[in-house]
């Protein structure tokens, strides 16, 4: 079982306040991601969870009972760190049994079982060497392993793959997310990349300034914005904002569309008129910025090869069921 | 082509690092053999290199005039002594510094340092008469006390950049893991730290060892170490350059023999934080 329930959770250092009162249900064997811009408080959050921060107030409830002063050993949450943290004079063997070694396990049983954890990570040729002597997949493979070992309620994950090349993050990130479905067991998962987010999460957090900005599925996140920000966030090009009359005609302070719901017309008469700044052809989609006038910049985007380039005119219409209003305070308005 | 002209690179490289290394060894090379040439060979002109009567009577006659065990001995004792008295504060020191720091930490180190830079010789008429009241001049105990606050910074500063390369993300792993305060120190700690204590101990054993203002002040016969045991050689009655070698040699063979098999770790310890 891996229930986390956090209850107002607060973090300060001194005046500073870091989150500021977190309410979040993390189900049984669910995969959930924090995501934020740097300085959110997703890895505080976590550290918090871990145990290796106090709460300045609230409950984190792990399967119904209050850890706030359970020491990280006895929370029963395994952590995968940025840095891996591999014990440097340690094998892969002893770095993925030192935590059973610590719990007092007896050796065959150690072995046992770290033997198997290599077995599911394929590490078993490398049991005999030490970090310094594997690649970077390798070292995160075996912080992974050390993790999985001690058949935790939950797993800890804070960016653990942003020091990866961009092609093993990929790979690893595929990896990770069998590993858990495999095991079953709840994940919480820090990182930046939005992508990271919306490919492993059941469910994504998203944090701002200390704050859960919404709580949901990632197709829920990028269909149902709850706010501005989030609308902002998730969503790769990012989501335009328009202000002004033609929010305004809508009832809303503020409208959003995503580049992927702009119809890209040449010469169009209708819709919004726009010159094109920079065209990007990827083969597979093209992305247009387009200088709209009193608009701003627009982003557009078009699945497949469109043979438009910098200095064309082009009209942009938005799907009018694919548009976002937003009040003033920045809310997302519904109906 | 390409790989000729590497070749001679290298040879020209090897070349010149040999010719670099001699150099820079010459001065323990002449010493040596200078031990080993009567009063008179040892100042000749043109110098012999090679071709001199070899005698070992200087290393006889160094025996005879003053006890070389005797002043080896304080100097093991004093070096030794100032060494891990220095370590024993500085380890605490130092942790406390790069695993709890607060707003002054930095200040305090580079306070501590500051002290290096003030010439000792400053202070040396007050700790002179300190040293005389309490009765510390001529004995090991003194010596030990003052050598010791004299690299207790350095050994500081060189303790607190180890212990800051430790990761914290280590020792939180270590804490997730299950690892109390003890278990952590015997098993994740002390192994990742010994080579900077290794390699700062040994430093340290080798400035102390050759330290040479305080030694000379404020020590005659009983507590005098082999610094003054070679001091003792420059006489007002004229330079004895082969007896002057023959107690340097004897003065500088045991160190150099504990560099020689420390070279690795003295090599990391004096590099250390220069590459990453």
């Amino acid at each position: 079982m891996g229930q986390i329930t956090l209850q107002g959770v607060q973090k300060s250092f001194g005046p500073v306040h870091i989150i500021k009162g977190a309410d979040l249900d993390i189900a049984d064997g669910s995969f959930v991601v924090f995501v934020g811009p740097s300085g959110c408080g997703k890895t505080t959050l976590l550290r918090l969870i871990a145990g290796l921060g106090d709460v300045s107030g609230g409950k984190i409830l792990i399967d119904g009972k209050n850890v706030v002063d359970t020491p990280p050993a006895k929370r029963g949450l395994s952590m995968v760190f940025q840095s891996y943290a591999l014990y440097p004079h340690m094998s892969v063997r002893g770095n993925i049994g030192f935590g059973l070694k610590m719990a007092g396990l007896p050796k065959e049983e150690i072995n046992r079982k770290v033997e198997a954890a290599a077995a599911t990570l394929n590490l078993t040729s490398y049991l005999d060497r030490k970090p310094r002597e594997l690649s970077g997949g390798q070292r995160q493979r075996v912080a992974i392993g050390r993790a999985i070992v001690r058949e935790p309620k939950a797993f800890l994950f804070d960016e653990p793959l942003s020091n990866l090349d961009a092609a093993l993050r990929v790979q690893m990130r595929i990896e990770v997310t069998r590993l858990q479905k495999q095991l079953g067991t709840t994940a919480i998962y820090v990182t930046h990349d939005q992508v990271e987010a919306m490919t492993m999460a059941d469910k994504i957090v998203v944090l701002n300034g200390g704050k859960i900005e919404q709580y949901g599925s990632p197709l829920e996140l990028y269909e149902r914005p709850a706010n501005l920000f989030v609308a902002g966030f998730i969503g790769s090009p990012k989501m335009n904002f328009v202000t002004g009359e033609n929010a305004l005609q809508r009832g809303a302070a503020t409208i959003g569309v995503r580049p992927e719901h702009l119809k890209i017309e040449r010469d169009g008469a209708s819709g919004w008129q726009g010159t094109i700044a920079v065209a990007e052809h990827l083969g597979s989609d093209t992305f247009l910025y387009v200088d709209a006038g009193a608009l701003g910049m627009l982003t557009a985007r078009y699945i497949g090869e469109l043979s438009l380039h910098a200095g064309d005119r082009v009209s942009l219409m938005p799907d009018p069921a694919r548009i976002h209003r937003f009040d003033e305070s920045g809310n997302a308005l519904r109906g | 082509m390409a790989r000729m002209a590497t070749t001679r690179r290298v040879m020209i490289s090897t070349a010149a690092a040999w010719l670099f290394g001699f150099l820079i060894f010459f001065p323990i090379l002449w010493m040596g053999l200078a031990s080993f040439k009567t009063e008179l060979e040892a100042f000749a002109i043109p110098p012999s290199f090679l071709f001199f009567h070899w005698t070992t009577e200087n290393y006889a006659t160094v025996q005879e005039r003053s006890d070389y065990l005797h002043h080896a001995m304080n100097s093991i004792i004093i070096a030794g002594g100032s060494t891990l008295i220095a370590l024993l504060i500085a380890i605490p020191a130092a942790w406390s510094m790069a695993f709890s720091p607060t707003k002054r930490t930095k200040d305090i180190l580079l306070w501590m340092l500051s002290t290096k830079m003030m010439p000792p010789v400053g202070v040396l008429v007050p700790i002179y008469l300190i040293y005389k009241s309490f009765g510390l001049l001529d004995s090991r105990i003194g010596l030990v006390f003052i050598l010791c606050l004299g690299n207790l910074p350095i050994v500081i500063w060189m303790l607190f950049t180890y212990f800051k390369e430790i990761p914290r993300d280590i020792l939180e792993a270590a804490r997730m893991d299950g690892a109390t305060i003890g278990r952590e120190l015997v098993y994740v700690l002390t192994p990742m730290a010994i080579p900077g204590l290794a390699s700062t101990l040994l430093l340290n054993l080798i400035l102390a060892w050759n330290e040479a203002f305080w030694t000379l002040n404020l020590s005659t016969s009983s507590a005098a170490p082999l610094t003054t045991f070679i001091a003792s050689y420059s006489s007002p009655e004229g330079l004895f350059w082969a007896k002057l070698s023959a107690a340097s040699t004897l003065a500088i063979a045991p160190i150099l023999v504990l560099g020689w098999f420390s070279q690795k770790q003295l090599v990391r310890g004096l590099t250390f934080g220069a590459v990453k």
